[in-house]
Order: structure tokens, then C-alpha cells, then sequence
């Protein structure tokens, strides 16, 4: 049995965890406010929030109601277009975009309305996101953006006196919600949650790479749901190491306080990752199993030259450098009955150097052209290891042996690296698609390994140089 | 006035087709389409998916007791493919089903056995191999060979533009239900609720009267729900005529965007003459349009990029050509612009191929040859109420062009992994139907008694606010609170033989026949009114739901004239027709004067390119534009923002791919890609271009709809003007988008 709150309802229901929370929502409860635009995470229409109680506090993220699996909804908080509007009067959001005429067809608005909530109930003080990150995953196609923008920047000023420890409440005083939402996390708490239990189900995290192929099978099926693991979860920090669970999404990297001091620009390398709504889903596990080539996390953490931990159900543990992880194009080293469990990599320290690049036709929710990371470590002026790792340009998230072998023990010098691109080149082999031909993808290659360069040695590599 | 339909929409209470209530027993279609792009078929098996439980019936062309016909212009196009398939995608049979689960399992088990046939992707080799959907069209002025022959300059180069998606949020779709009588009504996302009425009869074989489509509005359309919403309602329509229940087809994306037509690709050479004064002397030009299997609005749409062959340039000898070229694509239609963006590309491509050539400013060849007042368009209407040259000293005198090339400059000249690049683009837009008999509308008004009013037109919502409009002209007109007044929906049997919504014109017709339905209703109540209060007609007006009196507020109110007026058994419904008067247009001469007027305006676009990643951003959209007398300047200005957007995203990151076998390869939304809140430009400038309007503009508010599209255009220009400023060895090429690829390679051309 599922049960979760829908609004300001409690739901008990045996369909399937399998089927997708949008058919729930729209088909089951007939709330017809979420709309569907794709059923792919890419458009936004349908996106809803979902609370999650933790100790007594309530958080509440977008996601995209089409590739979310009804199961993940057990013991959380639903909030829907309906659930979100007062009895009468336009909420404060809601008059915002009003006022700045950001409303045309009306199809997309909805789902503005619902990310821009979602955006309103988060805690400041984690939220790194600006409020047009929050709809960095909707997709309007008759306003150009211009109106809405009008009216984010409304709604930020609106909330320029949110009284952070009273936020919900505050949020209700001003028009934002409904009243009823002040009351949810007692409510959560009163619900006897029972898990789900389906190990024989697909194996499922969060479920934005699954759901976009097979939504119709899954929706057939209890599924085996790993996302909520709390085994799975968990960023720690002991020795030098930092282990990250696998079911961990790329919102939690993101608003991770030690993370943040390691890795000055995770903000910025995040944000070109997928869209807030799918971020707030997505997990490292899914990212490295759904064996990508061009798979933004994996290309990440290989260049941090991590270690995989993989358990197997009868409780053994083995672990795998994640170079050997991926083996030919969707072909990994996991066996049956096998769970990725961490992820882990040692702590850069003041003569680490690590940096992301990708280029995609969209600069954002966008699967890449080309992605690259890189992690340099400096000893005595040399780079003492290099670690690059380079994406969409072979049938794995290819790391680049040759060209980091060529670079461990040399200085950092334009001629160096020219000639280390030469080796990139030998070592890769793009071919053309809907991404970009092989050409593109090769001078893309190119351009972005010097890109690594000028960023992280601004003094030493500069463009001109390079490029004359 | 704010969009009516605001609060609903940002309440999700607004309906769509999807949301309408269902019947409990409503069934659900689902299209069984070609999976090659060009072959005979030799079997289709149907059996194994006829055996899935909870099939009801699979349709093909068999079943059809009418006609398989459902081409609009040119009777080209089945509904369903009989013994060949001319496109990947083209619908073959419509499954039926209890869910639609059931139907997409069924769909998996059909097997099609198909003996390809060559194809043909690209609009070059449809015309090397003769292929075409109907004979080509010249439009001609002066003549350009004498003409060549003494220009200073003569440049020749060919184009490219990409088609382009529609992406309406809404994907198409219908609900229709049985009657009683075998009628039939149909919920239907169209922008043509017409067409989708006659077609339906055709097809059924039945008459029209039988038919009755409602519309409520629809989730963006753009173009691709003129004709191509069509065929998914005739097949609900077709289901429900034999199976006597209701069936509903909501196309999922994919299938969407499989299925259907784009903006058309146009492969395009031209050839350009101008004297030392810059004077632009002679163009030729000849347009290869890619027009897919079948004629959809194909041939329409020629005909307006030859009408904007010239932008808003005056040329006095003129050679231009368009082929509707047979490929096997879906058939390609309507898309805001109709053909004219893809006209004005190949202009504005030869005038930089000579700007860059002559060693010039692109602009001042574009600012010596702007159309003036009683120049001639070439295809003989006379210009008048020109804004041309005043948009553009506008733009350039409220922005700085100026300062704003002069930041540019020093920009580049400070910086080497960054250019910026700059260009202006000016449109002239015209506003009809190109076919003439297509431009006429009605409006059905109600009072009732209480002294609420309901309208009816032929107009469709889908975004545009044009329900706003025609609410806006009912309430001042009769001189009431705009509470008292609602929009119906657009219902074939309430207004009837209507044009599609389309053209920009749909307010501009429609508004008209409101306004001459409230006047006609006024006259009736003024007169029940001056009984009332024994003062004569000329003294009273109607004004804030009452009546003045030498405009001076009277006790008798609105309520009350109507009360009266019911008791004297005047009407209060009144229906009006209207029909734009003076166009004109000879298909034999090609000439004539085809435009009610033209809108104007001019657009300075800035980018900033990253030289080392090839990618880029738009600074900013700096726009004069003429609204003439806008009556609702929040909602034109938004869609001079949401055309703008749409036009950036043709020129820079749309792109439709298609494999060597025919097959959409853009065929989802993670690897077609439309503007995003990050990548339409950072800053936009509109400023309202102080005019006269137009008498044949409804409340001379010019129609806004299409012609902002086009200033997007002016991305791909300075697009290119900082990538010349990085790579002294680039040769303009003029191959729309400018995707990033593109952008990186053309930086590191040699
Ligand atoms: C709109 C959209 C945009 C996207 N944009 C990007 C992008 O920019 N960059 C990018 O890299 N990706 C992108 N993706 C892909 C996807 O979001 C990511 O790959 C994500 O990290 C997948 O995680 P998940 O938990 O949702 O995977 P799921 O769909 O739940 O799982 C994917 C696969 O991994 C398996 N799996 C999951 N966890 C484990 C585990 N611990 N052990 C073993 N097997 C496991 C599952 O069984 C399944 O086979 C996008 C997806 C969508 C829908
Ligand atoms: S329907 Fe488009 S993101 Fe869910
Ligand atoms: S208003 Fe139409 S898609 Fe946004």
C-alpha cells in the first residue's frame, strides 16, 4: 500500500509503485492542472513538488511528475497546481506572473507555477539556486521568457523578508499557499508508513533515465525503488576520502557545504547539469549505470579517479577503480544481483587542480556535445598526476590514459599541452549523430581540453597562445 | 486589460482537449504509421494486435465510406496510406482501444512488410529529378538582365534555412462524440475548425451540418494546428461513426513530432546588383521548397516568400522563382512567417554576401534601399503608410547604433577570446490572407435578458489573446463593465465557413465583425433607450453600463434598456459579416494588391561569441515596432517577445535532422531543442513606434502576430559579424541555424 498526501488529501492506493505519479495525479484523481508536454522530464508541464518530512521539518522539491514512479511518493507530501491555489484569489506567485502579462497559452503555466513555489518554500539558506534555476526545466513556447523573468524578479523582492524560521507560516500570512500546508508535517507524521517491499521489481533510483524509455513496462510492475536507501545515501568525509552513497542526487552534490569548499565552482558545473527538476532526482548510481558515453557524472568522477563500491546482495562488498567500470558501449562491470553502493575519491588539497566543461546546442538541459573533466595535481611545478576524462567521444565516458600519462612529471607549458592534445586526438574515436559530427566533436575535444588550462592556469596558458 | 484567460491558466483550470470530461465508455486511438520513408506495401498483418485484448477495431483506409482524401489546397493527401507510403510517419491505420496502453501494446504487435522505394530527402534533388507538387511561380519587376549588365557590383550565392518545429506544448489532439442522428461533435485542438468540418464530411461522407467541431482554445499552434490538426480529428470522427462511442486521440510527443509537418526548408540561390551608391538594382532569386510528401498549405506558402522576397527593400527590377519541391518528408505547412522568413533570409544573406564583398557595412546597404512612401512592392501594390525608414532612424537614433557599434569595436579590439558582433534587421510584413477570398469573418452576439452578453466568432484562442481583443472591442463598443462579457468558444454551428486563425489577420476580421454586430446592436438599444427618456439618438450614448445623455450620466441603466427593449421584442442577438475590402490580387499577371497594409519595423541585435568553447549569447534585442494604435500594448508587446524568441531559436539551436533513409532523428525533446529561459536574449528593448495605424486594422491596432519573428533573423547576422571579427579567413556562409557547431567551426575555418 501506498500512502502519501496529494495536496490536501491522504491517499492509500495498491496501483502499481511502477506507474508514473503523473498518470496517478491525472488519471486516477482527475486533477487536470498538470499538463503533459513530452513524458520526458524535458518540458516542465508537468511538474509537481513533493515534501519530504525530516525531523520534524519539511523540504519540498520540483521533479517532473511524468518519469517519477508513483512508489516514490510513499510518506511524502504531493503538491499539485491545485494544491497550491487559495480558494479564491490568485496566490502571490500566481499574481506576479499575472501582472507581468507571463501567460500566454496557458499550456506550460502551470508548471511555471509549481516550480516558482517550489522556489518559494526552500530554505534560503540551502538554496543556492536563483530563482530562474528553479525553472530552468519548464519550457514555454509562446511568451520568450521576457514576461515571466519580469516576474521572478518580482517575486525575489517578495521575498526579501521571509522570515526564514517561520517559513511556512510566513508563506501562508502573505498569500503564497494555502493554510492547510502548515499543518502537513504532523499530518506526515501520523501516517504509518509501511515500505515497499518488491526486490523482484526492475531495479529502479529515481528513475529519469528508465522512465523515459519505459514508462509504459514499469508502470506494470512493482518496482524495486533504491532512490530513498538510506544505505545508499550519504555524503561523508574521514580520512582524506570523501565516499558519496549512490542513490545521492545531483541537488544533494550540489547543496553540500564541504562539497562547495572543495569544488569553488559546483554550482556552476551542476547547473549545466539536466534542469533543477531532474537534478532534484537524478542520482551518481543511475548516472554511472545508464553507462552514457556522455553522462555528465561519470565524466565528473572519473576524473576524480574514484573508487567504486559495489555490493552484492548477499551482503559481499568489492571494490573497483570506476576507470574499469565501463567496458564497451552499455556494457559495465556489474553482475546480477550486484548495487553500485558509493562512490568515493580522495579529498583535493591546495595542489589539486579540478575542472568541468561542456558544450551542448542548449547551454542548459541539454545532454552534451562534448563534456571533460580534469584533475591536476601539481608537485615541485610538474603535474605530478593528471586525471582527464572525456565524454561523447568514444562508446564509454572515456578516460584518457594516454594523455595523462604524457602529462604526469611535465611542467605546465603551452607546447606541452598542445602536444598532449595531439595524443587526446589518437585516443579518440567520435562518431557523427544528433549531437554533432565526428569533426565537431574532435575540434570540440580540442577546444575544451585547452579550456581546462586557461581556467586553471590563467598565468601560464593563455588563449592567445594557443590559438596563434 | 490582462489576457482573460489568465486566471485560469495560472490556476491549471483552464481546459484543453485532454482535460474535457469523458464519457465513461470513451475509447482511444492511437495511429499505426509508416516506418519507412518511401515503398510499396506489400501486406500489413493486423492479426496478432486485433487479438490484444481490449482492442475494439483497427481502421484503415478500407473503412472509409467517404473519401481517403484529406488535402486542403491540392487533393494530394490520403488519410490513411492505401498501397504505397511517400514519408516515414504517414498514418497507415488507427488503432482503437480500451486505453491507450492497450492500443501502443497492439501498435508493437502489427507487422508491415514494405518493398522500398528510392527517396528523396533534400528540396536540390527533388528539383534534379523533377519532382514537384505543382508548377513553379515568378513574380517579376523591371528587368534584371538589362539591369545586371549596368550595375557596379554583381554578387551570387545560394542559402539555406532548416525547418523548424512547431514544439506547440500541446501536442495535437480530438475528442469526438456520438449524437443523436449519427451527428457527430468533435473537440478538436485546430486552428481551422472549418477545414477540420469539411473534412470530416469528405471523409465520412457525410454532409456538413452533420458535423459540429467546438474549440476551446488551444496550447500554442503556431501554425502547425492549421491543416495538420485535421487528420487526427477525422479519425476520432471516423471511429466514432461506426462504433457509436466516444473515441479520444491525445498524440503523444513523439508520434507528434514524427507524424507532422515543420516549417519548410528552403535551399535558395540568388544574385544581386547594385551600383556604387549602394543602390540595390537587380535580385534574382530562386526559392527550392522543400514541401514534403504532399501539398498541405505548401503552395500558399511559396507564394508568400516571393510577396517578402524584398523585406522591406525597395528594388526596381526583380526576377524571383519558387519550387514546391516533392520530397519524402512529412508534408511540411504552415508556420509563423508562412514562407515570408524564409523570403527575407535570402535578401538579407545577399545583401551581407555584397556588404562583405564591396568591403561595407552590411547596414548601410540595408538603410540605402528601404522602401518609401509610393514606392512600388514588386508585385505592384503601391506602399503607403510607410514606416520603413522611420522605423529605422527610430532604432537607431533610441538606441545609440552608434555607441552601441562603438562598444562593440573596442570590445573586440580588447578582448580576443570573446567578440561581440552586431546587426540590423528591418522588417515590412504583409497583412492578409494572400488569397483573397479567405479574408472575411463573423461575429454572433448575444444579449440576453439579464444584460449579459456572450460572442461567438471564428476566431481561435491559442495564446495570442485574440479572445481578449474581441472582448475588449464587445465591452467598449457597447459601453459596458467587461464583466458583463464572455467569449464562447469557436463552434462551427455558431459561426460558420470560417478562415482559419492564421495570417496575423484573425483579429483584425473577426474584430471587425464584432464591431459591426454591437454597433448594429447599439443602434437597436439607442433607440428603445431615446423612447425611454424622450431625447433624440444623437444625444445618448452608451457608456460604464449606462446610458448618458449629452454625455452626461442618465439614471437608466443598461439592465433596464435591455429589460425594455426584450418587452418591445427588438432583437438582441445580432450576427455580422465582414470582408476586407480594396485587396486584390491577379494570379494570372502576378501582380495586384494582396495586403490590407503592411507592419514595420526594425531590430539592432547584439551578441557575445566565446571563441574558445563556439558558444554564444545574446546580449540583446533593441526593437522599434509598429503596433500602430496597439489596443492592448502588454499583450502585443508579449508577442513581439515570444516571435522574437521563436525566430532566435530557428537561426541559432532548432534543428530539425533527418537521416539519409528519411527518418526524424530530432524526434524527441532531448535532442530537438527550442529556447530555453537562458538562451533567449538577455536583454529585450521594444519600443512602440509612435504611428498612425491603420483604418483596416481593427481599432487600428496593427496585427502583431507573425512579423516580430523575422527581427530574429538578425541573430544569424551578428552572429556572424563576431565571428568575422575572431577569424579574418571566414567566409560567410549563409546555412541556417548557427549552432554552436556551426559557430566553433567557422571560427577555425582556414
Ligand atoms: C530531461 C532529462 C535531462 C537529462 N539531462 C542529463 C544531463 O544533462 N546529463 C546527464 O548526465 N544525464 C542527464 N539525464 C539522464 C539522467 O537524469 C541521469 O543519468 C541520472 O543521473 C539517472 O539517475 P536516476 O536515479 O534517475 O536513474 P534510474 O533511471 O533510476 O536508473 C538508471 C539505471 O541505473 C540503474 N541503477 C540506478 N542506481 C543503481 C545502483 N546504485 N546500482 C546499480 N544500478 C543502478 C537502474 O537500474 C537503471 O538501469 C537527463 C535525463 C532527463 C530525463
Ligand atoms: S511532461 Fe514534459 S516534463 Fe513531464
Ligand atoms: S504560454 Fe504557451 S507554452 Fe508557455
Amino acid at each position: 500500500m501506498i500512502q502519501f498526501i496529494l495536496n490536501n488529501k491522504i491517499i492509500k492506493t495498491s496501483s502499481n509503485s511502477g506507474m508514473t505519479l503523473l498518470d496517478f495525479i491525472r488519471e486516477k484523481e482527475q486533477l487536470k492542472g498538470t499538463k503533459i508536454g513530452c513524458r520526458e522530464g524535458d518540458c516542465g508541464a508537468c511538474t509537481v513538488l513533493v515534501g519530504t518530512l525530516n525531523k520534524n521539518k519539511i523540504s519540498y522539491q520540483s521533479i517532473t511528475s511524468c518519469i517519477y514512479p508513483l512508489g516514490n511518493a510513499n510518506g511524502k507530501h504531493i503538491v499539485t497546481i491545485e494544491g497550491i491555489n487559495l480558494t479564491q484569489n490568485l496566490n502571490s506567485v500566481q499574481q506576479s506572473l499575472s501582472e507581468n502579462y507571463a501567460t500566454q497559452c496557458g499550456f506550460c503555466t502551470p508548471g511555471f507555477v509549481v516550480s516558482l513555489t517550489g522556489y518559494v518554500l526552500r530554505n534560503s539558506k540551502e538554496n543556492l539556486n536563483t530563482i530562474n534555476d528553479a525553472i530552468s526545466g519548464n519550457i514555454c513556447r509562446c511568451t520568450g521568457y521576457k514576461s515571466i523573468e519580469k516576474a521572478t524578479k518580482e517575486i525575489d523582492e517578495k521575498l526579501i523578508f521571509k522570515d526564514a524560521d517561520h517559513q511556512v507560516k510566513w508563506l501562508v500570512d502573505k498569500g503564497f499557499i494555502p493554510d492547510y500546508f502548515t499543518e502537513i508535517p504532523k499530518r506526515l507524521n501520523d501516517i504509518k508508513i509501511q515500505k515497499l517491499n518488491s526486490i523482484s521489481g526492475t531495479i529502479v533510483a529515481n528513475g529519469t533515465d528508465l522512465y523515459v524509455q519505459f514508462a509504459d513496462k514499469l508502470s506494470e510492475e512493482n518496482i524495486n525503488l533504491i532512490g530513498e536507501e538510506s544505505s545508499l545515501k550519504g555524503i561523508t568525509f574521514s580520512n582524506k576520502i570523501c565516499t558519496i552513497g549512490a542513490s545521492t542526487t545531483v541537488t544533494e552534490l550540489l547543496e553540500n557545504d564541504r562539497l562547495q569548499n572543495i569544488f569553488p565552482k559546483l554550482n556552476s558545473f551542476l547547473k549545466l547539469v539536466s534542469s533543477q527538476q531532474i537534478r532534484n532526482m537524478g542520482t551518481l548510481g543511475g548516472n554511472f549505470v545508464n553507462a552514457s558515453p556522455i553522462g555528465d557524472m561519470s565524466i565528473f568522477f572519473l576524473a576524480l579517479n574514484s573508487i567504486l563500491r559495489i555490493n552484492n546482495k548477499n551482503g559481499t562488498t568489492r571494490e573497483i577503480s570506476f576507470q574499469k567500470f565501463h567496458q564497451d558501449y552499455k556494457k559495465f562491470d556489474l553482475k546480477e544481483g550486484e548495487l553500485i553502493n558509493s562512490v568515493s575519491f580522495l579529498i583535493p588539497d591546495k595542489n589539486t587542480f579540478f575542472n568541468f566543461e561542456k558544450v551542448s546546442k542548449r547551454s542548459h538541459l541539454d545532454i552534451a556535445s562534448v563534456n571533460t573533466a580534469g584533475r591536476i595535481n601539481i608537485k615541485n611545478n610538474r603535474i605530478s598526476n593528471a586525471y582527464f576524462s572525456l565524454g561523447g567521444v568514444a562508446a564509454i565516458p572515456k578516460f584518457l590514459t594516454k594523455t595523462n600519462d604524457f602529462l604526469n612529471g611535465k611542467t605546465i607549458d603551452t607546447k606541452t599541452i598542445k602536444q598532449a592534445e595531439r595524443i587526446l586526438q589518437s585516443e579518440i574515436s567520435p562518431i557523427s549523430d544528433v549531437r554533432g559530427t565526428f569533426n565537431y566533436k574532435r575540434l570540440l575535444a580540442k577546444q575544451l581540453f585547452f579550456a581546462h588550462f586557461i581556467e586553471l592556469f590563467p598565468k601560464k596558458i593563455k588563449f592567445q597562445n594557443l590559438f596563434s | 486589460m490582462k489576457n482573460i484567460d489568465s486566471y485560469g491558466h495560472l490556476r491549471g483550470e483552464s481546459l484543453f482537449v485532454d482535460d474535457i470530461i469523458t464519457r465513461h465508455d470513451t475509447l482511444f486511438g492511437l495511429v499505426f504509421d509508416s516506418p519507412k520513408a518511401h515503398g510499396k506495401i506489400i501486406s500489413v498483418d493486423y492479426t496478432k494486435a486485433e487479438a490484444v485484448k481490449g482492442v475494439i477495431k483497427i481502421f484503415t483506409h478500407k473503412d472509409i465510406l467517404g473519401e481517403n482524401q484529406i488535402g486542403g489546397i491540392i487533393q494530394d493527401e490520403p488519410l490513411f496510406a492505401e498501397n504505397e507510403v511517400h514519408f516515414w510517419g504517414q498514418p497507415i491505420a488507427f488503432i482503437v482501444a480500451e486505453s491507450e496502453f492497450i492500443a501502443k501494446k497492439a501498435r508493437a504487435l502489427i507487422n508491415i512488410e514494405i518493398d522500398e522505394l528510392p527517396i528523396i530527402t533534400t528540396a536540390k534533388e527533388a528539383k534534379e529529378k523533377g519532382s514537384f507538387i505543382n508548377p513553379p511561380r515568378s513574380f517579376k519587376s523591371g528587368n534584371t538582365q538589362n539591369s545586371f549588365a549596368e550595375c557596379d557590383y554583381v554578387y551570387e550565392g545560394e542559402t539555406f534555412s532548416n525547418g523548424q518545429e512547431h514544439l506547440y506544448l500541446e501536442t495535437q489532439g480530438s475528442y469526438a462524440v456520438p449524437m443523436e442522428n449519427g451527428n457527430i461533435k468533435i473537440t478538436s485542438s485546430t486552428q481551422g475548425p472549418t477545414i477540420v468540418q469539411k473534412t470530416v464530411a469528405k471523409v465520412l461522407g457525410v454532409n456538413m451540418h452533420k458535423i459540429e467541431v467546438d474549440v476551446i482554445r488551444l496550447g500554442g499552434a503556431f501554425g502547425g494546428k492549421e491543416d495538420q490538426a485535421t487528420a487526427w480529428a477525422v479519425m476520432t470522427a471516423l471511429a466514432v461513426q461506426q462504433l457509436k462511442k466516444p473515441v479520444k486521440y491525445i498524440l503523444n510527443r513523439h508520434d507528434d513530432l514524427r507524424m507532422t509537418g515543420k516549417r519548410h526548408p528552403y535551399e535558395s540561390t540568388f544574385k544581386i546588383g547594385l551600383t556604387k551608391d549602394l543602390k540595390i538594382q537587380a535580385f534574382e532569386v530562386e526559392f527550392l521548397q522543400n514541401s514534403g510528401a504532399a501539398a498541405d498549405l505548401s503552395p500558399a506558402i511559396a507564394e508568400r516568400t516571393l510577396f517578402h522576397a524584398t523585406n522591406s527593400y525597395f528594388i526596381p527590377n526583380v526576377m524571383s522563382t519558387v519550387y514546391s519541391c516533392k520530397t519524402n518528408l512529412p508534408p511540411n505547412t504552415a508556420f509563423r512567417g508562412f514562407g515570408g522568413p524564409q523570403g527575407m533570409f535570402v535578401i538579407e544573406s545577399a545583401i551581407a554576401k555584397a556588404a562583405n564583398e564591396i568591403g561595407v557595412n552590411k547596414r548601410l546597404i540595408q538603410e540605402a534601399n528601404l522602401i518609401a512612401e509610393n514606392d512600388e512592392f514588386y508585385y505592384g501594390q503601391i506602399a503607403t503608410q510607410v514606416e520603413a525608414q522611420k522605423s529605422w532612424l527610430a532604432t537607431k537614433e533610441e538606441f545609440n547604433l552608434k555607441r552601441l557599434e562603438k562598444e562593440v569595436k573596442t570590445f573586440n579590439k580588447e578582448n580576443l577570446q570573446f567578440k561581440k558582433g552586431i546587426s540590423l534587421m528591418p522588417i515590412a510584413f504583409g497583412i492578409s490572407f494572400t488569397n483573397t477570398p479567405m479574408n472575411h469573418a463573423r461575429a454572433l452576439i448575444h444579449i440576453y435578458q439579464d444584460g449579459s452578453v456572450g460572442v461567438s466568432t471564428g476566431a481561435v484562442e491559442m495564446g495570442q489573446s485574440v479572445n481578449t481583443k474581441m472582448l475588449q472591442v464587445a465591452y467598449n463598443t457597447l459601453g459596458i463593465s467587461p464583466l458583463k462579457v464572455k467569449l464562447e468558444t469557436t463552434n462551427t454551428t455558431r459561426v460558420a465557413n470560417t478562415s482559419p486563425t492564421a495570417a496575423s489577420a484573425t483579429a483584425d476580421l473577426n474584430g471587425k465583425a464584432v464591431l459591426q454586430a454591437c454597433n448594429s446592436l447599439i443602434e437597436r438599444l439607442k433607440s428603445v433607450a431615446c423612447k425611454m427618456l424622450s431625447v433624440t439618438e444623437s444625444e445618448i450614448i452608451f457608456k460604464e453600463d449606462q446610458v448618458f445623455v449629452n454625455n452626461k450620466k442618465s439614471d437608466l441603466l443598461w439592465e433596464e434598456v435591455v429589460t425594455q427593449a426584450m418587452l418591445e421584442r427588438v432583437a438582441l442577438s445580432e450576427n455580422a459579416h465582414y470582408a476586407t475590402p480594396v485587396i486584390h490580387f491577379d494570379k494570372t499577371k502576378e501582380k495586384g494588391h494582396p495586403f490590407a497594409y503592411h507592419v514595420y519595423g526594425t531590430a539592432i541585435t547584439t551578441v557575445t561569441v566565446d571563441c574558445l568553447r563556439g558558444i554564444y549569447e545574446i546580449d540583446a534585442v533593441k526593437i522599434t515596432h509598429d503596433f500602430g494604435k496597439s489596443m492592448n500594448l502588454g499583450i502585443d508587446v508579449g508577442q513581439v517577445e515570444g516571435a522574437l524568441a521563436q525566430g532566435i531559436g530557428w537561426m541559432t539551436m532548432e534543428e530539425i535532422v533527418y537521416g539519409k533513409n528519411g527518418q526524424l532523428l530530432s524526434n524527441s525533446l532531448s535532442s530537438y531543442k527550442v529556447p530555453d529561459i537562458f538562451s533567449v536574449a538577455n536583454k529585450v528593448d521594444i519600443i512602440p513606434l509612435e504611428t498612425q495605424g491603420n483604418d483596416m486594422a481593427i481599432l487600428k491596432s496593427k496585427a502583431v502576430g507573425e512579423p516580430p519573428l523575422m527581427y530574429g533573423i538578425g541573430t544569424y547576422f551578428a552572429i556572424q559579424d563576431a565571428v568575422a571579427a575572431f577569424n579574418p579567413n571566414y567566409k560567410p556562409k549563409f546555412h541556417s541555424p548557427f549552432t554552436p557547431e556551426k559557430v566553433l567551426i567557422s571560427l577555425y575555418e582556414k
